[in-house]
C-alpha cells in the first residue's frame, strides 16, 4: 500500500562516523591514484589515435592510413596466426601436464611442478636465446632444423617455440586449479554407476575444466600477441603487432600510427577480460562449499604415463634453461667452450649492466613494498568499509582494468601522457619513481585479487563488532586484518618483486640511459650481437628472482610461525 | 483516598522503533515497522527466513540504514547514528571472534580502546570470562574452543562495555542441538542477572519460547504478532502464527450456530459465536486433544482408530481417523505410559476429547 508513497520520502542518511572518513579519504587517495597512472595515460592513447602529429582532431584518418599500410597489415595477420597456433599448441600440453599433476599418483610432483615454474623466473626472452643457441646459425642442433625442412630458428617458427615456453606455466597454472576444483562425489556417483574411465573423462572432467580451458586461451593468446622480448630476439623479419609499436614510436616518432596499433593489442586483451570476469563467476557458483576434494587412486599404467610424459616435458623444460646458463659460460660459441666469466664480467661490467641491476633491483623493491601496500590498502577499503559508493565503483573497475591493458601499451599511454610538456608530472618521466608505479600498476590485478580472496575469506562481521565496541576500523585493520593477511601479503610482494625484475613491456618504453634497467640491458645486448652476455644477464636475473623468491618462502615461513600460531 | 505513586501505566519504553520501512531495490524487507521495547525485556524475533527479522536487527545495530522511519534509544533518537555512535552489544551467528587473539585480548577488545587501566582491564576480562562460565581460558586461541565456547566468549565480548542493548543475531543456530538447548538457558539466566535488554533474532520457535519474555512473530517484512510465549502459543493471531509456532491440527469445518461446530458428519461444543453455515478453519493443538479423563456422558467426545504412530521418546505422535470426522486426520501426543497401558497398537481404538476453550476458529 504504501509502495507507491515511497519514492517521495527524503533518502535517510546515516551520519558518518569521523573513522570513516578517514577510509573514504584513502579511498579517494587509491582513486585519484590509479586515474592519474592508469585511466589517463590510457586515455591519451585513445586522444592520439584520432589526433595528428599537431593534435588536430582528424577522426579515424590514422586507423585509414594503418589499413592502407601492407606492411603493418601484414603484422596483424602475422601476430594473430602465431598467438593462435601458440594457444593451440599450449593448451593440450598444459592440460596433459595439469591432468597429471591433480589426477594421477605419479610421484616428484612438487619437483614437477617446481621446474614448470622456473620460467617465471626470467625475462620471457631467455627462452628466445637459449633457442638460438640451440638452433640458430651456429646452434648444436640446427642439423634437426634443416631437416625438418625448416630454414632457420629466426621468425615465426623461433617465435613460436619461444613463446609455447614462456606461456606454459601461465597456461599450466590456471588448468591446475581448473582441475583441483573437481568434486570427489561425482566420480563416486560415476563409479557407483559403472561408468567408464572414459565416459567420466568427457562428462565430469572436460565439462569441470572447460571454464578453465577457455580462461588459459585467452591468457594464452593475450600474453603471446602482447609480448615484445621474444620477437625482438629470435623473430628476425618476421614482423608482429608488438613489434611495430616501438618501431612505430621509438623509431619513426609516428605517435598516431603507434597509438592505432596500441589499441589493436588493446582488443584482445579487453576481450580476454571480459570473457574471463564472465565465466569466473560461472566457476565460483559451479564449487559448492560442500563439495569434496578429488583424491585420486593409484593406476600403475596411467601414472607411468604420466610420469613420463611429465618428465619428458620437465627435460625440455630444463633443456632450454640449461642452454641458457651453459652459454653463457662459454668463453666463444661455438668454437670453444671452455667456461669463463667472460660474458658475465663483459655484461655487468664494459656494458655496465651492473648499473642496470641495482636500478632494477631499487624498482623491484619499490614495487613490493609500494605495490604490496597500495593493493591491500585499497582491497580493504572496498571490501571493509562503507559509503562513497560511486568512488568505490569506480575503484573496483580500475583495479580490474590492468589485467586487460598489455604492458606495451600501458608504456605507450605513460610516453604520451607524462612526456607531454604541459603534464605538471612531466618531471617524472624516464625516472625510476615512475617505472616503478608503471609496474604497480601493470601488475595491479593479480594483486589485488590476492589480496580480495584473502580478505574475502575472514568473517564479514569483525567490522561490524569493532564498530559497536566503538573501536575505529584502522585499530581492527592493525590489530586483526593485516596479522591474519600476512600470508597473502608476502605472496603479492613476492609476485610484484619477480615480474618487476622480470618485466620488459612497459619500461621499454620509459627508461632512460641513467635508468636503464636489467632486463632491458638485456635487449640491448642482443641487439648489439652480445648474445653470450645477454645469456649471462638473464640468468643472473633468473638468480636473483630465485634468491628473492627464496627469501619471501623464508621470510613466510618466519612470519608464520609468529604470528598464525592460532591457526589450529 | 490517595493512591500510592508507583510507576506510570504506559512507562517510556527503552527502544522505540515507528514507522522502519526498507527497501532493497523494488523488494520491501520491511514495510513500516512499530514496535516498543521496555527496559530489561527478553524480545525475540522470530519469523521464517526472508521476514525480515535480521534486517530489523541490523537496522537497530545501524549496519543497515533504514528507507524510512525512526529509532529512539532511551530517549535519544539513534535513526541516523553510525554504528560506533549507537549503545550495544553484538553476537552473530558466525561468532565474529578474531582468530589472532587470545580469549582475554577478544574480550578486552572493546575495553583497551577506552584507555582504562591495564589490571582493571585484566579484572573486568576475568570477571567476564567467569560469567559466560569458561574461567581460565584466558590463553586460549577461539579456534581450541568449541563452538558453543567461542559464542559464549563473544558474548562476553559484547558484555564487556556494559552495553544498554544487547542483540544476538541467531547466536545459537550454528550449534549442536543439546549445545543450542544449554546455552539458551545460559543467555537467558545471564540476562535476567545483569538486566540488560535483549533482542534475538530466531527462526526456532521453541527457542523463542522458552526464553522471550515477549516474542515479535514477523511475516513478510511485517508485524504478525507481539506477545509473551504463551499468547503467541495458545491464543494465535493469525493462522500463520498458529501454524508457525508449534504443531497444529489445521481442520475445515462448518458452523452450526453459536457455540456448536461441525467437523466431518459429528458436531462439537465450541466457544466461538459465529454465524451458523460459515466455513471456517478449526485449528487445534496436538495436546488439546485428551485420551483421558474421559469420563460416561462427556461432551466432544469421538471415536479414533490409530492410523500411524511415530515414535519420539517419552510420547509419541499418534495419527489418529475416525468416521466421524470424515476423511480428515489428527495428530495427538500420546504418552508412551498410555499406549503401552492399553495395549494400543496401530489400528487400535479409543475415545478422544476435543477441549472447547482450546478450539480455534478462523473465518
Amino acid at each position: 500500500m504504501s509502495a507507491s508513497l515511497s519514492p517521495l520520502l527524503p533518502k535517510v542518511r546515516q551520519r558518518t562516523h569521523w573513522s570513516e572518513r578517514i577510509a573514504h579519504l584513502t579511498l579517494f587517495f587509491v582513486l585519484v591514484l590509479l586515474l592519474a597512472f592508469l585511466a589517463a595515460p590510457l586515455l591519451t592513447i585513445l586522444l592520439q589515435s584520432v589526433q595528428d602529429a599537431s593534435e588536430e582532431y582528424v577522426g579515424l584518418a590514422n586507423f585509414i592510413s594503418y589499413a592502407q599500410t601492407p606492411a603493418l597489415l601484414d603484422s596483424l595477420w602475422n601476430s594473430l596466426w602465431v598467438s593462435g597456433l601458440v594457444t593451440l599448441i599450449t593448451l593440450p600440453l598444459a592440460f596433459m601436464f595439469a591432468y597429471a599433476l591433480t589426477r594421477s599418483c605419479m610421484r616428484f610432483k612438487p619437483l614437477f611442478r617446481s621446474i614448470t615454474l622456473v620460467p617465471l623466473l626470467a625475462p620471457s626472452l631467455l627462452s628466445a636465446i637459449s633457442l638460438i643457441y640451440w638452433f640458430g646459425n651456429q646452434g648444436v642442433l640446427k642439423s634437426w632444423l634443416t631437416a625438418a625442412g625448416i630454414d632457420q630458428i629466426y621468425g615465426a617458427t623461433g617465435i613460436v617455440l619461444a613463446e609455447v615456453f614462456s606461456v606454459f606455466p601461465h597456461a599450466l597454472m590456471i588448468l591446475v586449479t581448473a582441475l583441483s576444483l573437481a568434486d570427489a562425489r561425482l566420480y563416486e556417483a560415476a563409479d557407483a554407476l559403472g561408468t567408464s574411465a572414459r565416459r567420466k573423462f568427457f562428462t565430469i572432467t572436460l565439462p569441470g575444466a572447460k571454464y578453465g580451458l577457455i580462461s588459459a586461451g585467452l591468457v594464452t593468446f593475450t600474453l603471446v600477441i602482447t609480448d615484445f622480448g621474444i620477437p625482438k630476439v629470435i623473430g628476425g623479419s618476421f614482423n608482429v603487432l608488438a613489434t611495430d609499436v616501438f618501431k612505430l614510436v621509438i623509431g619513426q616518432q609516428d605517435f598516431q600510427r603507434g597509438a592505432v596499433v596500441a589499441l589493436l593489442l588493446l582488443t584482445p586483451a579487453f576481450l580476454t577480460f571480459g570473457v574471463d570476469h564472465f565465466i569466473q563467476r560461472k566457476q565460483t557458483a559451479m564449487l559448492s562449499a560442500r563439495a569434496v576434494p578429488y583424491k585420486p587412486k593409484p593406476a600403475p599404467v596411467f601414472d607411468g604415463l604420466m610420469t613420463a610424459y611429465c618428465t619428458g616435458t620437465s627435460l625440455l623444460i630444463l633443456a632450454v634453461l640449461g642452454m641458457a646458463v651453459f652459454a653463457s659460460f662459454a668463453t666463444f660459441w661455438p668454437y670453444d667452450l671452455s667456461p669463463s666469466w667472460r660474458h658475465y664480467v663483459m655484461g655487468l661490467v664494459d656494458a655496465e649492466v651492473g648499473v642496470g641491476f641495482v636500478n632494477s633491483l631499487k624498482v623491484a623493491a619499490g614495487t613490493a613494498f609500494f605495490g604490496t601496500a597500495l593493493v591491500f590498502v585499497a582491497a580493504y577499503m572496498l571490501e571493509k568499509t562503507k559509503g562513497l559508493d560511486g568512488v568505490r565503483g569506480v575503484v573496483r573497475l580500475l583495479a580490474m582494468l590492468p589485467m586487460a591493458v598489455p604492458g606495451l601499451v600501458l608504456g605507450l599511454g605513460y610516453i604520451f601522457f607524462f612526456n607531454k610538456p604541459g603534464n605538471p608530472l612531466n618531471w617524472m618521466y624516464q625516472s625510476l619513481a615512475l617505472m616503478t608505479l608503471a609496474t604497480i600498476v601493470h601488475f595491479y590485478t593479480t594483486g589485488h585479487l590476492t589480496a580480495v580472496t584473502a580478505l574475502k575469506s575472514l568473517d564479514g562481521e569483525f567490522e561490524s563488532v569493532s564498530a559497536s565496541l566503538k573501536v575505529p576500523f584502522y585499530t581492527t585493520f592493525w590489530r586483526v586484518t593485516l596479522p591474519i593477511c600476512t600470508p597473502a601479503l608476502i605472496d603479492i610482494a613476492r609476485y610484484f618483486f619477480v615480474n618487476a625484475m622480470t618485466t620488459i613491456s612497459a619500461m621499454v618504453f620509459l627508461y632512460s640511459p641513467e635508468t636503464k634497467v636489467a632486463s632491458i640491458a638485456i635487449l640491448n645486448l642482443d641487439e648489439a650481437g652480445e648474445t653470450g652476455a645477454a645469456a649471462a644477464m638473464a640468468v643472473l636475473i633468473a638468480i636473483v628472482c630465485a634468491t628473492a623468491t627464496l627469501l619471501f618462502m623464508w621470510l613466510g615461513w618466519f612470519v608464520n610461525r609468529r604470528t598464525q600460531a592460532w591457526r589450529a | 483516598m490517595l493512591q500510592p505513586r508507583s510507576a506510570p501505566l504506559n512507562p517510556e519504553p527503552y527502544l522505540r522503533l515507528s514507522g522502519i520501512r526498507k527497501e532493497f531495490g523494488t523488494f520491501t524487507a520491511l514495510q513500516g515497522v512499530n514496535l516498543d521495547i521496555h527496559k530489561g525485556e527478553f524480545i525475540c524475533f522470530l519469523g521464517p527466513s526472508g521476514c525480515g527479522k535480521t534486517t530489523l536487527l541490523r537496522i537497530i545495530a545501524g549496519l543497515e540504514v533504514q528507507s524510512a522511519g525512526t529509532i529512539t534509544q532511551a530517549g535519544r533518537d539513534i535513526s541516523l547514528l553510525p554504528p560506533a555512535g549507537r549503545d550495544y552489544g553484538i553476537v552473530f551467528q558466525s561468532y565474529a571472534l578474531f582468530p589472532n587473539l587470545s580469549v582475554a585480548d577478544n574480550v578486552a577488545y572493546g575495553l583497551v580502546n577506552r584507555r582504562q587501566p591495564r589490571a582493571q582491564v585484566r579484572e573486568r576480562v576475568t570477571a567476564l570470562v567467569k560469567l559466560v562460565g569458561l574461567p581460565g581460558s584466558e590463553a586460549k586461541y577461539p579456534s581450541q574452543l568449541s563452538g558453543g565456547q567461542q559464542q559464549r566468549i563473544a558474548l562476553a565480548r559484547a558484555l564487556a562495555t556494559a552495553p544498554g542493548l544487547l542483540l544476538l543475531d541467531e547466536p545459537l543456530s550454528a550449534l549442536d542441538a543439546l549445545e543450542r538447548v544449554r546455552l539458551r538457558q545460559e543467555i537467558r539466566s545471564l540476562q535476567r542477572k545483569l538486566g540488560v535488554t535483549t533482542i534475538m533474532v530466531t527462526h526456532d520457535q521453541e527457542e523463542a519460547l522458552s526464553v522471550a519474555d515477549r516474542i515479535v512473530v514477523m511475516k513478510h517484512g511485517a508485524i504478525e504478532q507481539v506477545g509473551t510465549p504463551m499468547d503467541v502459543y495458545r491464543d494465535p493471531s493469525s493462522l500463520f502464527v498458529a501454524d508457525f509456532v508449534g504443531r497444529i491440527n489445521a481442520l475445515p469445518a462448518r458452523l452450526e450456530g453459536p457455540g456448536r461446530v461441525r467437523i466431518g458428519e459429528q458436531s462439537f461444543e465450541c466457544l466461538h459465536q459465529g454465524q451458523a453455515g460459515h466455513e471456517v478453519k478449526l485449528y487445534l493443538r496436538p495436546e488439546d486433544v485428551l485420551a483421558r479423563p474421559i469420563a460416561n456422558g462427556d461432551s466432544n467426545v469421538f471415536d479414533a482408530e490409530i492410523d500411524k504412530i511415530e515414535f519420539m521418546g517419552s510420547f509419541c505422535l499418534v495419527r489418529v481417523k475416525s468416521a466421524s470426522l470424515g476423511e480428515h486426520k489428527l495428530t495427538v501426543y500420546l504418552s508412551l505410559n498410555f499406549l503401552a497401558e492399553q495395549q494400543l497398537e496401530v489400528g487400535g481404538r479409543l475415545p478422544l476429547r476435543l477441549l472447547p476453550e482450546r478450539m480455534r476458529v478462523f473465518q
